[in-house]
């Protein structure tokens, strides 16, 4: 046996002894503990999940990006910081997607401001996942938290904005 | 019946809004559809992982032992733990909440538990450089400073106003879950 082929046949038999003591042990009973606990969790916040995921696919084909960006691209001030604001508050984007889209609004003549007001709310504020998050935290904190992080987000848009320029 | 619908009025809502959407124009009502089966598939994968390391939380990890790090009295290590375990997580916030959840659970301190959410939402050190490369070094560096000072400001002003009931409450909550 060379050597290769040796150190191969060790690494099957440790690698079936393991998965076997994994399948076989008394820790089975405790593996299919977690999967029901997490299946039971799962089954738990799936109808919200699902009601969001269609409320977000429904925004999506209705609002092109045309409309978004004639509301939140070329004002500049206050209103066009709180539509850009709402706008981030409200959907739930992945942030690979709204990079770039926001790359490219900076370029056609967005301001700085509501870009980054758009993107800190829209990665900290959810209002469409708030009643996910009073599950979680209680809602109390829940609204705290994204009351918060909505103020926050002016307060660090307006400083990026004055630190930018 | 009424628990039910209780449970499950906005799933009912949403899906009669796209029936009615789907009536008046099949055309938006098709591109809803594929939208919603291309995030149903992304919510699944990212999901699964995330509620099967809950699991093994759960059952593995000691109460004890986490209280130790992050509970009421960990102090500046518990605060480390929470900021640099959020930092290097880079899943959307619905998918960290149930995260939080079981870390509640597990008598983590309520703020840190907050600030491991907020940062894991808005500092995210693997998609740093992707915010360089599309929005910008200065823009990106200047986020995150601000960032971690608001996350700090957020994590303890919630912690301040929260009464000693609603913390129990948070906890009573997040142990039936």
């Amino acid at each position: 046996m060379s050597r290769v082929e040796h150190s191969i046949y060790l690494f099957i038999l440790r690698f079936n002894s393991t998965f076997t003591s994994i399948l076989f042990s008394e820790r089975q009973e405790k593996n299919t503990v977690i999967l029901k606990k997490a299946w039971k969790m799962f089954t738990g916040v799936l109808p919200q999940f699902v009601a969001i995921l269609l409320l977000v696919g429904l925004a999506l084909a209705v609002l092109s990006p045309e409309t978004i960006r004639r509301t939140i691209g070329e004002e500049t001030g206050f209103i066009g910081m709180l539509l850009a604001s709402l706008v981030g508050a409200v959907s739930l984007v992945p942030v690979m997607i709204a990079f770039p889209i926001v790359a490219e609004l900076l370029e056609s003549g967005a301001g700085i401001i509501q870009m980054a007001v758009f993107v800190s709310t829209l990665t900290t504020v959810g209002l469409i996942t708030i009643q996910i998050e009073t599950k979680y935290l209680g809602k109390k904190a829940a609204v705290l938290r994204n009351v918060l992080a909505f103020a926050f987000s002016f307060i660090t848009a307006y400083l990026m904005g004055v630190l930018l320029k | 019946m009424k628990t039910a619908i209780k449970k499950y009025w906005f799933l009912f809502v949403m899906v009669l809004c796209n029936l009615i959407i789907w009536l008046y124009d099949p055309e938006i009502g098709k591109t809803a559809l594929t939208f919603n089966g291309k995030n149903f598939i992304n919510f699944l994968f990212i999901l699964t992982p995330v509620f099967i390391c809950i699991g093994l939380m759960d059952v593995w990890v000691e109460r004890e032992k986490m209280i130790r790090i992050m509970g009421a009295n960990s102090g500046v290590k518990g605060v480390a733990v929470a900021i640099l375990s959020g930092t290097v997580t880079a899943v959307p916030i619905y998918a960290l909440l149930p995260v939080a959840g079981v870390l509640l659970k597990k008598g983590c301190r309520i703020s840190n538990v907050l600030l491991f959410l907020c940062t894991s939402s808005s500092i995210r050190i693997p998609l740093l450089l992707f915010e360089i490369s599309s929005l910008g070094v200065s823009f990106t560096l200047i986020r995150f400073c601000l960032n971690l000072f608001v996350v700090f400001a957020i994590a303890f002003i919630i912690e301040e106003l929260l009464s000693d009931k609603d913390r129990k409450e948070i906890y009573e909550n997040a142990d039936k879950l």
